[in-house]
């Protein structure tokens, strides 16, 4: 067990290394180097630039010296110093920046996934069980309406609808009444309140793939012997789905996770941005309007690493629930 | 009569034969147009498509106006209705087609313009009836329109209302499809040729390229995909011309979009170069090229086409949310996502819901293509269930 998470987290190192150098192309892409741009932003607002101050923020910024030499620096900072770069828009380091959205995008995302999950296994499970029944085609169906629908269209209409019939504006984390208020427990419900519609329209855009993952797999299991095996012998129905075929069926949705969660990240852009949550997603498009680069890159770059851990503890969850591929994996691999 | 009935029998004896023999010796093109001839819901969804196409090819012709003309005071107006009989409660009978102006009158109230229409003055609308001059391609220009009317002065004709700055939603919409339906082909189109060369590569060669390539595709997979392609749109320069961007915009698209389609051609690739007619084209000494597109490529062609169909939407979805963003088309060129800019805030659409009407045809096409690419995938494998 132990070796096979060390193999999968060395697997690991040249993705991140990849992902790194994604991001810093990312950083580097606009046309025209931003220290230039910058200091003639200064020079334009009135500031006093002399000649030598330009030559030191070009110098501090590395813009002197080749692209590896400053791909090398920036990942030095933030190996050792974890130190993304500076954001020229906000005047604030990155650091700073991710450190108050990112939370509440990982807790949006996580809670999402988890909503996915929970709607779609039991809905998979009916309709593997009921195949071609009525709820089994109109699952099938708003299946495929979730697919179609763009996650950024289902919030508008969500969100204009609540609140032309509930008079509650789901926009935002908190209402206004609590925006400065402590922490209590009204204010948390109230939170709470804010977070299902972003929860539900983040999550159901994945459970369409899941329910056809799920229900596929079941039905797969469904015809194996063991089964028949086991009806034959009288097993109780519940019994017999849930012992080992449900499980069986379960693993590809777990190891699906790996591009579940990218689409997760991406739903949770948009959404948020409609939505108005303060997450990295808003943020980034600012940071890529403005071309504030370090700061697009580096949240690009922090999503991606997100989505590859969330791979790794998938594929070691799945190792866990099922021996056949912590034995198995070693020796096929 | 019982001879009668027996040349009946003759006949239908002979028809199960003849079919017999149709079913042997039908290529496996035309076994595929039967079995996705039997799914309804992807045929209906398949001819709906090549409606949109159409309307996509030829906007100005369908659309009764061009989309930057402005109608001064209609900002906003919503969608008029079409009627058959007359609405004026002195009048009333079977007049045709025709629609009624606008009245504009602001609301002291709520300090917002209301339109009530003019019932007394039906418009009558005729097919084919000249409006505008477009362009079709190129210099060649038209001004008949699918749907107008004759009369001089007509206030405008807008069944989808106005955007912000009078414009008719409609014409915008059509225009719009333009862009939005094919950069989705374009798109695939270029993950298709990236897809078979490196899918190709990987699966015929095997061993360390194939590590390499499986790699690289675990890795762009892992990437969330939206906020990479916000990134990279956005170094593409605002005051490229229409035709740049929208190439950048499919460019940037499809970086991403290829490893679903280098998987299938790996996987079946893998799969197929171990059969003995792949086998005795090598001992034959045929090239590894030849063997690849000649002999291996057309085997799983129907397969590819399931992936195509079933890629296309994703890829209209892309280009409306970078566009929505501001990312991707930029004004004045028209997609549906620019369209879609209009009803960003809740505010806007609570106020004017016709502006959603764009995302409406989003959804509709990525559901058709949807069914469509259900239906190809029952019927890419005719040798399946007999």
């Amino acid at each position: 067990m132990v070796a096979y998470i060390v193999r999968r987290s060395v697997m690991l190192i040249p993705i991140l290394v990849l992902i790194s150098i994604v991001s810093f192309t990312i950083i580097e892409l606009p046309p025209g180097d931003w220290v230039t741009y910058q200091i003639e932003n200064l020079r334009a607002s009135g500031i006093q630039l002399n000649e030598e101050e330009a030559e030191r923020l070009i110098k501090m910024y590395g813009f002197d010296e080749p692209v590896w030499k400053r791909y090398i620096k920036w990942m030095r900072g933030i190996l050792f110093k974890f130190n993304f770069g500076w954001s020229f828009q906000w005047g604030k380091t990155v650091n700073e920046l991710l450190g108050e959205r990112l939370p509440l995008t990982l807790l949006i995302s996580i809670l999402a996934l988890i909503v996915s999950w929970v709607v779609a296994i039991p809905i998979g499970i009916y309709s593997a069980t009921h195949q071609y029944s009525v709820l089994d085609y109109i699952f099938t169906f708003f299946g495929f309406l979730g697919l179609a629908t763009p996650a950024f269209l289902l919030a508008m209409v969500l969100a204009w609808n609540i609140f032309k019939y509930t008079e509650f504006s789901p926009l935002g984390l908190f209402s206004i009444e609590y925006m400065d208020e402590p922490m209590s427990a009204e204010k948390f419900v109230d939170m709470l309140k804010h977070l299902v519609l972003p929860l539900i329209i983040i999550g159901l855009n994945g459970t369409g793939a899941l329910i056809r993952v799920m229900r596929g797999n079941l039905l797969d299991e469904l015809k194996k012997q063991y089964v028949i095996t086991a009806r034959a012998k009288g097993v109780n129905e519940m019994r017999l789905l849930f012992k080992y075929p449900v499980r069986m069926s379960m693993n590809p949705v777990i190891s699906t996770i790996g591009w579940v969660l990218p689409g997760i990240f991406s739903g949770e852009v948009l959404v948020s941005l409609i939505l108005g949550l303060q997450t990295t997603g808003p943020l980034l498009l600012r940071a890529v309007l403005a071309q504030d680069m370090f700061l697009a890159g580096s949240i690009v770059m922090i999503l991606s690493v997100l989505t590859v851990l969330g791979t790794l503890l998938s594929d070691i969850l799945l190792a866990v629930l099922d021996p056949r591929i912590r034995y198995g994996g070693a020796s096929a691999r | 009569m019982t001879a009668s009935t027996e040349i009946f029998e003759d006949v239908l004896v002979a028809d199960v034969a003849e079919q017999d023999d149709r079913f042997y010796y039908a290529s496996q093109w035309s076994l595929i147009w039967w079995r996705f001839r039997r799914h309804r819901v992807a045929m209906i969804s398949m001819a709906l498509l090549l409606v949109l196409y159409l309307l996509a090819i030829l906007p100005g012709f369908f659309s009764p106006y061009l989309p930057s003309t402005r109608f001064e005071s209609y900002q906003e107006a919503p969608p008029v209705r079409l009627y058959w009989f007359d609405q004026n409660p002195e009048g009333g009978g079977f007049v045709g087609p025709h629609y009624y102006g606008f009245e504009k009158t602001l609301n002291k109230e709520t300090f917002k313009y209301e339109f009530a229409p003019i019932l007394d003055n039906p418009i009558n609308l005729r097919l084919f009836a000249p409006g505008p001059e477009y362009t079709i391609v190129g210099d060649w220009t038209a001004t008949v329109h699918f749907l107008g009317t004759d009369v001089e002065e007509a206030p405008p004709f807008m069944l989808f209302g106005a955007d912000r700055l009078g414009r008719d939603l409609l014409t915008r919409t059509l225009y719009g499809a333009r862009i939005s339906l094919s950069i989705g082909l374009i798109g695939v189109a270029l993950s298709l040729i990236l897809g078979i060369v490196l899918g190709g590569i990987s699966g015929y060669f095997g061993g360390l390229t194939d590590e390499v390539i499986q790699r690289l595709i675990d890795f762009l997979i892992s990437i969330p995909s939206l906020p990479l392609w916000m990134a990279l749109s956005a170094a593409l320069p605002r005051d490229w011309p229409v035709l740049k961007t929208y190439f950048a915009i499919t460019i940037i698209l499809s970086i991403l979009g290829w490893t679903g389609l280098a998987r299938v051609v790996r996987g079946k690739l893998l799969a197929l170069r171990e059969e003995d007619y792949a086998m005795a084209a090598k001992a034959a000494g045929t090239g590894e090229a030849r063997i690849i597109f000649k002999h291996l490529l057309p085997g799983f062609t129907s397969h590819l086409i399931v992936t195509i169909t079933l890629m296309v939407p994703g890829m209209i979805l892309a280009e409306t949310a970078l566009s929505f963003l501001g990312l991707g088309i930029q004004p004045p060129a028209v997609s549906w996502g620019t369209l879609l800019q209009d009803a960003q805030d809740i505010v806007a659409i609570a106020q004017h819901p016709h502006q959603l009407i764009p995302a409406a045809w989003v959804m509709a096409a990525v559901l058709l293509f949807n069914f469509v690419g259900d239906g190809l995938r029952d019927a890419a494998d005719p040798y399946s269930d007999h």
